[in-house]
């Protein structure tokens, strides 16, 4: 890996909900234009990654957070601007979610509530959000029908799109492809390749072998740890430092 | 000798025939309402009864000893005036609180709002006109410089009160109803939570917001002794908030107890009863629609 300055920097990060631990002082490093898979078996504090690094923790009343995270060395757990830090991280949760609105108020949402109202300036935005998440061809006659209506692999691609209107420079995915079927997760993850020229992607995922197909560098977090993180090759190797991390990728576990 | 297998069959289906009347008695109780409101005020309905005069006439003297006569226009506005102020303020105050209740706050206080609204639910009718009578009459007067405060804004602001709790709690649990994961989505979202309360609660929970409101009518429209002791009980087309109204309940309770019974004023009181009726329960369907829209929406996504 080049060195470069990270995007995202991780230090010591220890969560626990209640008295319950979900990360025990995880340190790692994001960087800028890569794909860094996250794998791991559940339970072991994926999730609660993610919702760290765009502050959605705040809204887990028992969480608390210790450590620090710094997105291109601003203080995550500190920022003034939250709203404005998670439009620059956009999220997208396991099971779709399409808000009670119309397919193109899903993806007009987020620019809408930053104030862009112009149907000029949308109507490109939301045409290039859903081109980007390969729905558009799908959805171009109906973009006023409801986006609940959708099935569930378009569903969880209207989520991409509408994760991709606020221009994010980090996209993180939490199993995105749990409720779709092998065929549409091919095609996002085709989507995935090509936005990696423009942004940063987390991909936690439950499927190892998806992480191989996708990932630069994967990390392996295991019961609240990081047990190891490498480039993908190594990871899916003999070269593989830790004994868990052969076991967990050749399926002895997990 | 009964045998206790013998003795489990019975009394399972004395338990079952007694249940199945206890359910069965909301519907008697709600036709046999209906039936003697109707069958009092029936005799007067279909022999005497002039809609136009009555629904258009504002002239309402039904103890003139030489010319009887029952219009109710201005007792219809009366109750108009009081329930659209008591909604003016009730709706803001009642949607507010919910949002508050269910999106803002947490923990302790959000238990003691909730406990401190049902019981502003409890308090008994009589009280709030009390409070109409004692407290808001003296207010009003010094407040507007008006001769008298029982007015149509009183009773308004009374209403509003107890209409409150009403639209405070059905609201709540409309929005109790919208799933979480909307909340995260669209939190994930960047946007504030002010922003998500009204682009994805309210459209989500439209419905339930509008049953909670039209409950709100319901009760303004229905209810009695408050109004009765706060608005001054004067028979008058109101000209501003501060003139004195009386409403379609009031005057059956203030006059029931003189008409004569089987007498046309007896009756008129109970035509004025079978109108009354009809709102709410236009008002209470339209309600009970409006809610059952929400399940069959959600059924379908």
């Amino acid at each position: 890996m080049v060195a470069e300055k990270p995007k995202i920097q991780i230090n010591g990060l220890a969560v626990s909900y209640g008295t319950k631990p979900a990360l025990k002082g995880l340190s790692l490093d994001i960087h800028d234009h890569e794909i860094l898979g996250i794998i791991g078996p559940a339970q072991s504090g994926k999730t609660t990654l993610l919702k760290v690094i765009n502050r959605t923790i705040d809204y887990i009343s028992s969480a608390k957070v210790q450590g620090t995270v710094t997105f291109e060395g601003e203080s995550v757990l500190e920022t003034k601007d939250v709203h404005s830090l998670r439009r620059k991280i956009g999220m997208v949760s396991p099971l779709p979610v399409g808000l009670p609105l119309s397919i193109y108020d899903n993806v007009a949402f987020a620019p809408r509530a930053a104030g862009i109202r112009d149907r000029k300036k949308l109507d490109p935005l939301v045409e290039r959000c859903l081109q980007q998440a390969a729905l558009w061809d799908e959805v171009k006659d109906r973009l006023s029908s409801l986006g609940t209506k959708l099935s569930g692999g378009q569903q969880q691609r209207l989520t991409i799109a509408r994760a991709l209107s606020h221009e994010p420079e980090v996209l993180c995915l939490d199993e995105f492809s749990i409720a779709i079927d092998p065929v549409t997760t091919m095609r996002i993850e085709d989507v995935l390749k090509e936005l990696k020229e423009h942004m940063t992607i987390v991909l936690v995922t439950n499927l190892v072998q998806q992480a191989r197909r996708l990932a630069d560098r994967t990390a392996f977090i295991w019961n609240g740890d990081l047990i190891e993180l490498d480039d993908t090759d190594v990871i899916f190797s003999d070269a593989a430092k830790d004994q868990r991390t052969k076991d967990y990728v050749n399926g002895v576990f997990g | 000798m009964i045998t206790r297998k013998q003795w489990t069959t019975i009394s399972e289906f004395l338990i079952e025939t007694t249940i199945r009347i206890c359910g069965i008695s909301a519907i008697i109780f709600v036709f046999g309402i209906f039936f003697f409101v109707f069958r009092e005020g029936a005799g007067f309905l279909f022999s005497k009864w002039e809609p136009l005069k009555f629904f258009f006439s504002t002239e309402w003297y039904p103890t003139s000893v030489s010319n009887k006569r029952y219009g109710i226009l201005a007792i219809i506005a009366g109750t108009a005036s009081v329930t659209v102020i008591a909604m003016t303020i009730a709706v803001p105050f009642g949607l507010g609180a919910a949002i508050f209740i269910s999106e803002f706050c947490t923990g302790k206080l959000k238990e003691f709002l909730k406990i401190l609204i049902e019981f502003l639910a409890a308090i008994p009718s009589v009280v709030w006109g009390f409070i109409g009578l004692m407290v808001m009459n003296p207010l009003i007067i010094d407040l507007f410089r008006v001769p008298i405060g029982l007015t149509a804004l009183n009773g308004g602001i009374i209403l509003s009160l107890m209409a409150i709790p009403i639209i405070v709690s059905i609201s709540e649990d409309a929005l109790k109803a919208v799933p979480d994961s909307y909340r995260e989505a669209a939190i994930a979202l960047g946007i504030t939570k002010w922003q998500m309360v009204y682009r994805v609660l309210m459209p989500a929970a439209k419905n339930g917001l509008l049953a909670a409101v039209l409950l709100g009518v319901g009760r303004a429209v229905g209810e009695t002794m408050a109004v009765l002791l706060a608005t001054g009980h004067a028979v008058q087309i109101p000209g501003s908030p501060l003139d004195s109204v009386r409403t379609l309940t009031a005057t059956i309770a203030a006059e029931l107890g003189e008409a004569p019974v089987g007498s046309d004023h007896y009756q008129v009181l109970f035509v004025i009863g079978i109108f009354l009726f009809t709102i709410t329960f236009v008002i209470n369907l339209t309600a009970y629609l409006i809610v059952k829209g929400i399940r069959v929406q959600h059924g379908e996504s």
